[in-house]
């Protein structure tokens, strides 16, 4: 429950007078507030400067060290105030914590010094508001990359006990650990420079010799070309070999974009030497040279720059995209126009509106080669306006993908957020593992305390619930006897998620045992809702176990699910059976007087199936952990959170 | 004569490209323009409302009377007025509770089902102006009614929650809602597992116990007459005396 509607907890109690007609059963009772004190001012004293504060805002989180009991240590009798030798600046957030009970992260604090107050006291940083989180985590993320970073940097030293392929790996991602990864890094950055200067070179007109015409020097020095060429190829293939040997997930490797890169950079060379002197597809060859130029993009395992603005681009994409259908739509628009006002004039180089389009991307990039000029006084009306939306169509997305590359590049040291969603998960579990005291199942585990309260209540003693019931905060008490109230309203208790499921499993897997004629006759004259429970059991297949003693089960007799159930609240009828029962047994609720209906377990264990007429068998055979020592067949599970005790059997 | 014609049948052909040329651009330029002119005003009109919204929310503040007048009009102890307004401020800062905050509230305490037409149901009762939030005079009024006020008055106050059209009866079908909406509270992991029609046989049991004279309206004397006849009621009427 929030803590901060604290305050309407008794407005929704008073709101359940509206049950109450409504109901058929008798209401729980109350859980009584004996400490009636009224709401008092605290002051707190951290390292100097008093805090003052109602201690009921302090009780709203009663699982932090300022809302338990725990401040009692911190207790001057003296002064009558609590003491913290804590940081005064970093209190005040807490404290509003309590106050609005949001808690904020203070921009100008330390995120460790944070931390540490907030441990301190006992609340989980993981409650910030939605307002100061992003903060809060980018914070704390930068600060844990830093320590990492500096750790890397103390150690230096090559794991132990890593594999020859794994040195390898090491060597070819991060060249700086060791001397021959450097070496190979540097000769294969040579080899690319060189491979990609022989592909300009080759084209180069080399001077004329006398005998021959000018041609270029790929034609002229034909075998020195070719050398080099293979030379380089083979570096690459041996580079590309090894890389693949090293690599921890090969399919992975062979499908990431360099090894493709350098795949298709040495493709070509092998190609060529299978298939010489063809006639035929010596054209396409030709054509496969032209990939040779993609061994420059090799250099992006060299340089870091290059593959932030490959991974630039990647990210804008949805930028570039707008910034190409824009462009597009605009060429279109005005190449129409311009074909059409040129229309007339005579000797027209638009010639129709695809020929236009050069004249449009011409324009708008504000090149203007000349090539292709309007000359009708329209034409060259729209064709200056052309250009001006040219350079605003163009100028518009370029900013975005300046600022985004500038983004990627400062974010690059740093851990990805694509971790953001994993940790958003993460952090509400975390939440509700914290609060799980006051969720839902804490009612569901307190029901029993509540219960055995009650019986406690009716055998006349009403100051040891005390002794039970202090173990939850009063508020929690009280929240917990609301939501009986509306199990007794509507004659339905509430259930585990698991149990339910349980339940409607259980149900079709039954198998019908005799009817206790106890069970038949028993109608107590108390409200209905305690006959309903015994009824509901009738329907069900699974009744309870026969109370004949004559009825011996057998080790080998299949049992269905049994039930356990006790009828509620009755006028005590104090017997031996009810004095008998031990307050500390779980789950276990002996129901008073030979009115009620129990249904018994018999568990097929030969020594311990000896049903009693009124009573209850003593603890030790419902006792839920320990199962019985009987045969193999029969098995207990008992669930604490339910007060259906179940017993089934395979 | 012939320079003339060749010139004339120039400038005809001319003059047919350019309106050519001419529609073309304003067509583009209706487009375009009729884009721009309504993307503005859905801007323009959107931004405007927000901005209102905006605006009237931020100015409604209620201050409640003072403390010696509530003090004197509910059963309520000066501590304990003060106890509930600082709660009640402290939830609702601008001192009114609109139905949306109200059900939220509600709803914290049944984590389990859901509560909110149980709530809707309370937020009228609690609303009796029907002005659709409530003040902090008419939340205390309620409370008093409910937690210090006679048998009788609690007994009118339940059966106006019950009566969901203001008529001065409850018939089948109000009744039959205020009890599904009880029910939904409890959520889906019961046990035992809820049927669809165990709200009508509590409704049936219901009518059984209040409506004296058959005729399928509890009216309100039927109503306090039946519940004072039944024991559990009355002692459940003074459960939650001591609340505050």
């Amino acid at each position: 429950m929030a803590a901060g509607v604290a305050a309407w907890l008794p407005f929704a109690r008073a709101a359940a007078i509206g049950w109450m007609p409504v109901a058929n059963c008798p209401m729980p009772i109350a859980p009584r507030d004996h400490t009636k004190r009224h709401d008092e001012l605290i002051i707190l004293n951290v390292s100097g400067r008093r805090f003052q504060t109602w201690r009921t805002t302090l009780d709203r989180y009663p699982d932090t060290l300022l809302g338990s009991s725990e401040k009692q240590f911190f207790y001057d009798e003296e002064t009558k105030e609590y003491f913290f030798d804590r940081d005064p600046d970093s209190f005040r957030s807490i404290l509003n914590f309590y106050r609005t009970g949001k808690l904020h992260y203070p921009r100008y604090e330390c995120i460790s010094a944070y931390d540490e107050e907030l441990t301190f006291f006992g609340i989980i940083p993981e409650i910030i508001g939605d307002c100061c989180y992003e903060e809060y985590k980018d914070r704390k993320r930068e600060n844990a990359e830093r320590l990492q970073d500096d750790q890397d940097d103390n150690k230096d030293c090559k794991l132990p006990n890593m594999t020859y392929r794994e040195t390898m790996w090491r060597a070819f991602e991060n060249p700086h650990t060791s001397t021959m990864a450097l070496v190979f890094y540097y000769v294969t950055g040579f080899f690319i420079a060189i491979s990609v200067l022989t592909n300009v070179i080759e084209t180069v007109p080399c001077g004329a010799t006398p005998s021959q015409k000018d041609m270029p020097c790929g034609e002229r020095y034909t075998v020195a070309f070719f050398c080099m060429d293979t030379a380089c190829v083979l570096i690459f293939t041996i580079e590309y070999l090894m890389r693949l040997f090293a690599a921890p997930s090969r399919y992975q490797f062979m499908r990431s974009v360099m090894s493709i890169i350098d795949v298709v950079a040495i493709f070509p060379y092998y190609i060529g030497l299978v298939m010489t002197d063809n006639e035929d597809v010596s054209g396409a060859f030709v054509t496969l040279r032209v990939f040779r130029v993609f061994r420059i993009f090799k250099f992006s395992r060299h340089s870091q720059g290059l593959r932030i603005l490959g991974y630039t681009l990647k990210s804008c994409a949805s930028e570039l995209g707008f910034l190409l259908f824009s462009l597009t739509m605009a060429i279109i628009i005005f190449a129409t126009v311009m074909f059409y006002a040129e229309k007339g004039s005579s000797s027209t180089k638009f010639t129709s509106i695809p020929a236009s389009f050069w004249y449009t991307i011409v324009t708008m990039t504000t090149l203007g080669y000349g090539d292709m000029v309007p000359k009708t006084i329209a034409g060259k009306i729209f064709g200056s306006i052309c250009s001006l939306s040219g350079v605003l169509v163009i100028a518009l997305p370029v900013p975005v993908i300046v600022s985004n590359f500038s983004r990627i590049y400062h974010q690059n040291q740093r851990a990805d957020k694509r971790r953001a969603q994993k940790v958003q998960k993460a952090r509400l579990a975390r939440i509700r593992i914290a609060q799980a005291g006051s969720s839902c199942t804490g009612f569901l585990q307190s029901k029993r305390n509540d219960l055995l309260n009650d019986l406690l209540e009716l055998t006349g003693s009403d100051d040891e619930e005390l002794l039970l019931s202090k173990s939850m905060s009063l508020l929690e008490s009280q929240h917990h006897h609301l939501l009986h109230c509306l199990e007794k309203t509507t004659a339905h208790e509430f259930m585990d998620e698991q149990l339910y499921e349980q339940n409607c499993l259980e149900t079709t897997v039954q198998s019908y045992t005799s009817r206790s004629p106890s069970l038949s006759s028993q109608d107590t004259p108390i409200g209905t809702c305690c006959t309903r429970r015994v009824k509901r059991s009738s329907p069900l297949p699974n009744s309870s176990m026969p109370l004949q003693p004559s009825h011996q089960h057998g080790p080998l007799q299949e049992l269905s699910a049994l039930r356990i159930q006790c009828g509620d609240k009755l006028p005590p009828t104090t017997s031996r059976s009810s004095l008998n029962m031990k307050t500390d047994e779980v789950g276990l609720f002996n129901c008073k007087g030979g009115q009620i209906t129990t249904a018994i377990i018999s568990i097929p264990t030969p020594h311990s199936a000896t049903p009693d007429g009124d009573g209850l068998h003593g603890p030790p055979q419902r006792r839920p952990p320990p199962p019985p020592t009987g045969p193999a067949a029969a098995s207990i599970s008992t669930t604490a959170s339910s007060t259906v005790f179940k017993v089934s059997a395979l | 004569m012939h320079a003339r014609t060749h010139t004339h049948t120039h400038t005809h052909t001319l003059n047919q490209s350019q309106t050519q040329t001419l529609c073309v651009a304003v067509n583009m330029g209706l487009v375009m323009g009729t884009f721009s002119m309504q993307s503005n005003k859905q801007d323009r009109t959107y931004r405007k409302d927000k901005i209102d919204d905006d605006f009237e929310l931020s100015i409604v503040c209620h201050r409640p009377e003072g403390l010696d007048k509530l003090e004197a009009q509910t059963n309520f102890s000066k501590q304990e007025l003060q106890v509930l307004y600082r709660g009640f401020k402290n939830e609702c800062p601008s001192g009114v509770v609109n139905e949306d905050t109200f059900k939220q509230i509600y709803a914290q305490f049944f984590p389990h089902g859901d509560a909110s037409t149980y709530a809707h149901y309370l937020f009228n009762a609690f609303d009796s102006a029907h002005s659709g939030s409530i003040k902090f005079e008419g939340f205390i009024m309620a409370l008093s009614t409910l937690l210090r006020g006679s048998v009788r008055e609690k007994l009118t106050w339940t059966f106006n929650l019950y009566d969901i059209n203001k008529d001065g009866y409850i018939n089948k079908e109000e009744m039959t809602d205020i009890v599904r909406a009880i029910y939904d509270m409890m959520g889906k992991y019961t046990y035992p597992a809820l049927k669809t029609d165990t709200p009508k046989q509590h409704v049936d049991a219901f009518f059984q116990k209040m409506d004296k004279n058959r005729d399928g309206v509890v009216t309100l004397d039927e109503f306090i007459l039946s519940c004072q006849e039944d024991e559990n009621i009355m002692r459940s009427l003074q459960l939650f005396k001591n609340v505050i």
